[in-house]
């Protein structure tokens, strides 16, 4: 009995400081956020009334909430692939070079390691509409160059494709790291087997054994792609007209400039659902599937 | 099948030559070992005749055929790896299957889904089902072709792994170290069973191996590697019973010979600690290295040696004993007893005689560490006297 005590005292004390942080820091917030989306509670106010799902509908028929939820799914859509498919082809690229690897992982790399609301200064300068090199360099070639940053039907592929530059560094050291855990040895075993191509050595062996690099590095880009603010903050404040307006940014104005904590409880609950969807996909559906057990 | 030429293969890595100037001709159908030390090169070698390493120089040639300009999977080779290189995400019947899959079916075949549509996808794909299927039978591990690598033990996936290459009746089946990663016991099992599998199927084996007892049970030709060349290529009985360098007589052997280098006087008769034993023809050198195996030494009373010399340590071997005997200069000298002579007393001052199996004794030249044509006989003084042993 003294001895089952002890045991439990000691998983306690090592456990509980976690345990302890997580609950006060994540779950009971995520709770609380949660009740605060059924009521119409403002930032400060002294009352507050249970409203059921009414933020939720608002969100619905608010032309910038529908476009905050469907905008970040473009986004989300676009990001991802782009940028692991880049990413993977970024680290098979530096991995083929005979010299200067650390070069190129340095050059892919340094986005990820920049300050981000730096680098929208230099981004806003590249893509201004008359000053800017880009659409200088457009003009060269003779092609209109377009308003990157305020033409409604461009500025959420302009901004995902900063994102994309943004992650695709990261991604490449991820999928460096995979590659280099590949056994040498299966290469060898492939060519023997018959691979004679370097595209078939790569379905054969590369593919198959980046399965878990692969999918860790889809949920981490597409957790971070849900996440996106800083771009929207900095260069478009989610204009012109709702056309840049993101989860995130949304969230972040409804709850911190209008202080309505209702209405940012729903949003935030609406993001919070996506991430945990593609959490629960990952775990459930593809872990088993990549890790050959 | 195939016989395997190789005419002068050297090999650089930078400036580091690790093969020099190697030629072989491994006989069709021949089992054949490459023994040595880690880091002589053997590796590197059947990686060449993989053709998954470039020679820097010379070339292979099977059946007469130079090789040099083809790639692995067309020179149809086998290859069994020490880590055995298995397809983690693929079943063992998959791993058996990749190999004919990759010479058979065309890339659009092979797309899963489409390989049920196509007629003639399927055709070949029952085929390559029988033939996995017969190969597993003969191996003995139809009953675990649906488990991945992951699920199998060490010794299931060697035989997988020896599987996927014979699976497709290679022209020639290369194995690096195969065994090595196995315990003690798997690995004995293991060897009959390659051997088993060499004579069933009667293919060129060239097998890489550090383990001088692996080399010497199976093969019918080995050839012993030191520092990147060839040392000495024979049959196992032959590099045991007459090794051309001193180099290759103490790497061949579970328990290494010693060597130990004495003066000859004129008359042939060996100086130093040795008595009463002469060699002739007489060497150039005037100075001779005896090569003796710890079984072609016996204890004696000390009066009756060759060499006198006190008993440093004992190993019991199992069935007898391993005595380690140092002479008066200090070197040591192995000597078995067996068993039923493990339990007699030596002398009481603690020396023993040691006495050479005069004819078994191989004689080398102290400078170039060649074997010499001569032999030892005895000179008198030593007679035949009943042998003592050590406490056991």
């Amino acid at each position: 009995m003294a001895e089952r005590l002890r045991h439990a005292l000691v998983v306690t004390s090592l456990a509980g400081p976690a345990t302890v942080a997580m609950l006060v820091l994540i779950f009971a917030p995520t709770g609380v956020v949660a009740v605060i989306s059924f009521t119409d509670w403002t930032l400060g106010a002294p009352t507050l009334r249970w409203i059921g799902l009414d933020n939720y509908a608002a969100i619905l028929d608010d032309r910038a909430g529908r476009a905050a939820v469907i905008n970040t799914l473009i986004y989300v859509g676009v990001v991802m692939p782009a940028s692991v498919g880049l990413g993977l082809l970024a680290a098979l690229g530096v991995r083929a070079q005979p010299f200067g690897q650390s070069f190129f992982r340095a050059a892919y790399f340094l986005p990820v390691a920049s300050t981000f609301v730096a680098m929208a200064i230099v981004w806003q300068m590249l893509l201004h509409p008359s000053l800017g090199p880009v659409n200088a360099a457009l003009g060269l070639v003779g092609l209109p160059g377009p308003d990157w940053l305020s033409d409604r039907g461009l500025v959420l592929y302009t901004l995902a494709l900063i994102g994309v530059w943004e992650t695709v560094g990261y991604n490449m050291v991820l999928f460096l790291a995979g590659l280099s855990a590949i056994p040498r040895h299966l290469y060898d075993a492939a060519e023997v087997d018959g691979a004679r191509s370097a595209w078939s050595r790569f379905w054969t062996v590369t593919w198959p054994m980046l399965g878990p690099t692969l999918l860790f590095v889809v949920t981490i880009t597409a957790i971070r792609s849900f996440r996106v603010f800083e771009s929207v903050a900095a260069l478009t404040d989610g204009g012109p007209g709702h056309a840049s307006e993101v989860l995130v940014f949304a969230l972040y104005r409804e709850g911190f400039e209008y202080f309505r904590a209702g209405y940012a409880g729903a949003l935030t609950m609406v993001f919070f659902f996506f991430i945990l969807t593609l959490t629960l996909v990952q775990v459930r559906l593809l872990d088993r599937r990549v890790h050959y057990r | 099948m195939a016989t395997i030429t190789l005419d002068r293969i050297t090999k650089r890595f930078g400036s580091t030559e690790v093969l020099h100037d190697i030629s072989l001709s491994i006989p069709n159908g021949a089992f054949f070992s490459l023994l040595g030390p880690s880091g002589c090169g053997k590796s590197t070698l059947l990686r060449i005749v993989a053709g998954l390493e470039r020679p820097s120089s010379g070339g292979v040639a099977f059946d007469g055929r130079p090789v040099g300009g083809q790639r692995p999977s067309a020179r149809n080779v086998a290859m069994v790896f020490q880590s055995y290189a298995l397809y983690p995400h693929l079943t063992a019947r998959q791993n058996m299957a990749l190999p004919l899959a990759m010479r058979r079916l065309t890339w659009v075949q092979r797309l899963i889904g489409l390989n049920r549509l196509l007629p003639s996808a399927r055709r070949v794909n029952r085929e390559i089902a029988d033939q996995v299927a017969r190969t597993a039978q003969v191996l003995d591990i139809a009953a675990l072709l649906d488990r991945k690598p992951g699920q199998l033990s060490g010794g299931q996936k060697q035989r997988v792994a020896v599987g996927r290459a014979l699976v497709r009746q290679p022209r020639a089946f290369l194995l690096d170290e195969p065994l090595s990663n196995l315990d003690a016991k798997l690995r004995v099992q293991m060897r009959a069973e390659l051997v088993e599998v060499h004579r069933r199927f009667g293919v060129t084996m060239l097998y890489v191996t550090h383990d001088q007892v692996e080399a010497m049970t199976m093969s019918d030709r080995i050839a012993v590697m030191l520092n990147g060349r060839i040392a000495q290529c024979g049959a196992p009985e032959t590099l045991y019973e007459r090794p051309e360098t001193l180099e290759v007589a103490q790497f061949v052997g579970t328990t290494p010979m010693t060597a130990l280098t004495v003066p000859v006087d004129g008359d042939g008769r060996l100086g130093g600690p040795v008595r009463g034993l002469a060699v002739e023809p007489n060497p150039p050198g005037r100075r001779v290295t005896l090569g003796v195996r710890p079984e072609d030494a016996a204890l004696v009373p000390p009066p009756d040696g060759h060499l006198t010399a006190a008993l440093a340590r004992q190993e019991y071997v199992g069935g007898g004993i391993l005595a380690f005997a140092r002479l008066a200069d200090g070197a040591v000298m192995q000597v078995q007893v067996p068993a039923a002579e493990a339990t007699a007393t030596g002398a009481a001052d603690g020396l023993l005689g040691i006495r050479l199996a005069a004819a078994r004794v191989h004689l080398f030249d102290p400078l170039t560490g060649r074997r010499l044509p001569g032999r030892l006989r005895d000179a008198g003084a030593a007679s035949a006297h009943p042998r003592i042993g050590v406490h056991g």
